[in-house]
């Protein structure tokens, strides 16, 4: 089996998704002839042509507004938005009308879509280039939000978001397009939407992250070998698994929740609510969040305070088992 | 006048001096100081070599990412130094030499692209905003600030610069037609440097030219060639006395050439061709300015060599003060989000001071 970054793996799932289901088509900024500004779509322009892969104008409005349409009349658009934090634009379009589509016409149409987006801090970018914005769209009811930590998880749940009926929010973690490499299966295959992985069972404390916190996670709690940590990465944002959380907050007694997203009204206030709802007698420490601060991300002479270190998830880890009531 | 004689429907571009410095249409020359012509010029030679030198950095990995404006000086500086001190300068990302000429020092543009954010603290009275990275979004803000002028009476106007692949998003038609419908003291220049990263002008859309865009929102638009300093400041400074008339705004496509990468993680030679490139650098704005200026005899080879000279020794202090100056301090990414810290930022703040001490990090 070929090893591939995440980066690569993407590439594969789009080429193979394309190669088996005529109606793909891949579109967005820079992503044709150059095959994106992260070569995530190089070499499909090539091999299925301009009318399936082609570089639209500047316009995120009008890269989703239209992707909407061709949902409706036969194709699967899977679009790019160059980076999250361009994606905003076209956040009316998402908000109002690709969220909508199957509720507004009671199920008569349906928008099986993708909108594609790096994401994410400590790369050392400029303005906009950094943000996780999953919250935006956690929040957005008939979306759904799916991010792989993994390029195994990349490809299987970039197929499966393709072959999804519902439109979906796939944001690709950049700082780890290329950090690492993993065995990915040739053929296709599919990790289903809506499920979390346990990274590492454990009995301490349940850790809780995505994207490219997983893989901070797993360093902090390597060298931590005295906390037996469960591992969780979410995989989808939304829907939520619950069991898989509620479960291991169960057997644990202990939840840290640890994302770049703001921590005011973030992903970790939904989960530390459904921990309170669902798993409240279990607890034996306040659940606890490690999370971005309420400010807009720094540039990268001061990106370092923001970004979450393995010392900082460490930390907080061994605090949460100190806690005694 | 000169937009019914450089209509853009019929293919006409303004140019006064053509690629050699040689004055293709005398009649048109505009008068304009020497000090000004000088400064103009100053601007020019520090832009073009700080910029150079901006790669150079990078690729050494003293600087992160870096947009150039090699090939674009003249666009930017043929047109601001038309506008008048009052006047405010509303930037996309790829304006170094507008912000030099108007008072953003070099220090402030290098801080910024090293990744802090003092570096769009620009100093008391120079009016400018900071650098916009999300494409379109700064025409609006351009017509807000010219609506606040007018209503309030003030003798300002505002210049908003854009690239060509920004004049195919919603805000950027947004924008001029908000400032078209309030005849706002509003100058447009779009830097059609014929991409829009990878994708080439023609592919972004199927008008001819992007000035003509002007026509559908009841404003004047002409193409200027952006490599001539004069023409560039003939084009704005009619567009600023129709603005300082109540006339409203302008639309001005300067044809130019980014003779760079667009910015430094991009490799140009996946979409564009050598050839291409050699043609354009025989058009390069600095040559024939400085012919110009040599045949007024404003100028000497003499003064010309030291003026590289200078602006060499200039950047590179100015870069080493940059390059030492360290990172932002913790408070930094606090403080500047709303007037007072709110009990969640303290909070959060309180927490990782209390993180870093416990942790003896
Ligand atoms: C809304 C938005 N979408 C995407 C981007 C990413 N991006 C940065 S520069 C650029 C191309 C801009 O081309 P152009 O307007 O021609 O200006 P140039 O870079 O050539 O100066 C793109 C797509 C962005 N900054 N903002």
């Amino acid at each position: 089996m070929a090893t591939k970054t995440l980066l690569e793996a993407v590439n594969e799932a789009l080429d193979q998704s394309m190669e088996q289901d005529q109606s793909v088509v891949v579109y967005g900024e820079d992503v044709g002839f150059e095959g994106g500004v992260f070569r995530t779509t190089a070499g499909l322009q090539e091999k299925y042509g301009e009318g399936r892969v082609f570089d639209s104008p500047i316009a995120e409005a009008a890269i989703v507004g239209s992707a909407v349409g061709m949902a409706i009349n036969g194709l699967k658009p899977v679009v790019e938005m160059q980076f999250s934090g361009f994606s905003l634009p076209a956040y009316n379009q998402i908000v109002t009308h690709v969220a909508r589509f199957r509720n507004r016409s009671r199920g008569k149409y349906h928008l099986p879509l993708v909108i594609r987006m790096p994401y994410g801090g400590g790369v050392k970018a400029l303005e906009h280039h950094s943000e996780s914005l999953e919250t935006l769209y956690a929040h957005i009811p008939g979306l759904k939000l799916v991010i792989p930590s993994t390029p195994y998880d990349a490809k299987g749940l970039l197929i499966s978001a393709i072959k999804d009926p519902d439109p979906v929010i796939f944001m690709e973690p950049k700082r780890i397009y290329r950090a690492f490499k993993q065995e990915v299966p040739e053929e296709m295959y599919e990790v289903p939407i809506g499920k979390a992985r346990i990274v590492k069972p454990g009995k301490d404390l349940t850790i809780i992250a995505w994207g490219a916190l997983v893989r901070e996670v797993e360093k902090a709690m390597k060298n931590t070998p005295d906390i037996d940590a469960e591992i969780i990465d979410l995989r989808t944002i939304s829907p939520i698994d619950m069991d898989t959380i509620v479960e291991s907050v169960k057997k644990t007694g202990r939840v840290l929740i640890v994302h770049e997203a703001y921590k005011t009204f973030g992903p970790g206030a939904e989960l530390v609510s459904i921990v309170n709802e669902k798993a409240f007698v279990y607890l034996e420490a306040p659940p606890k969040r490690l999370a971005g601060f309420d400010v807009t991300i720094p540039l990268p002479r001061g990106e370092q305070y923001f970004i979450i270190s393995p010392e900082q998830i460490a930390f907080e880890a061994k605090q949460l088992m100190a806690f005694k009531a | 006048m000169i937009f019914k004689d450089f209509d853009p429907l019929k293919g006409k571009m303004l140019q006064i001096l053509d690629q050699n410095g040689k004055l293709v249409q005398p009649k048109l020359e505009p008068t304009i100081d020497k000090d000004i012509l000088l400064k103009m010029y100053h601007t020019m030679v520090l832009g073009r070599v700080s910029d150079d030198k901006a790669i150079q950095y990078q690729r050494q990995g003293r600087m992160l990412t870096y947009a150039p404006n090699h090939g674009q000086e003249a666009a930017q500086v043929g047109s601001i130094a038309a506008m008048k001190d009052d006047d405010w300068l509303v930037l996309a990302f790829r304006e170094l030499n507008a912000m030099l000429y108007k008072g953003v020092t070099l220090e402030q543009s290098y801080l910024y692209w090293y990744g802090n954010e003092m570096g769009s603290k620009y100093d008391e009275g120079v009016r400018v905003l900071p650098i916009n990275v999300p494409i379109g979004s700064q025409i609006n803000h351009a017509a807000g600030l010219a609506y606040a002028a007018k209503l309030q009476k003030k003798d300002e106007a505002a210049i908003v610069y854009i690239g060509d692949g920004g004049t195919s998003h919603g805000e950027f038609h947004e924008g001029v037609n908000f400032s078209g419908l309030f005849d706002l003291p509003v100058v447009i220049v779009i830097q059609n440097n014929q991409y829009a990263i990878s994708t080439p002008r023609r592919k972004a859309t199927k008008a001819k030219t992007l000035a003509q865009k002007a026509i559908a929102y009841g404003i004047p638009g002409i193409q200027v060639d952006g490599n001539d300093p004069l023409a560039m400041y003939l084009a704005t400074s009619v567009a600023r006395e129709r603005a300082g008339k109540g006339e409203g705004p302008t639309l001005i496509e300067a044809v130019t050439y980014r003779m760079g990468p667009h910015t430094t993680s991009d490799n140009p030679k996946l979409y564009r061709s050598d050839e291409e490139v050699e043609e354009w650098k025989l058009k390069d704005p600095l040559i024939r300015f400085k012919a110009y200026l040599i045949e007024k005899g404003y100028l000497t080879e003499e003064e010309d060599e030291q003026l590289y000279k200078d602006a060499k020794e200039n950047v590179k202090q100015t870069f080493q003060k940059v390059e030492t100056s360290g990172d932002v301090p913790l408070e930094d990414i606090f403080r500047y989000t709303y007037d007072e810290m709110t009990p969640n930022l303290n909070e959060q703040l309180d927490e990782y001071k209390a993180y870093l001490e416990k942790a003896g990090a």
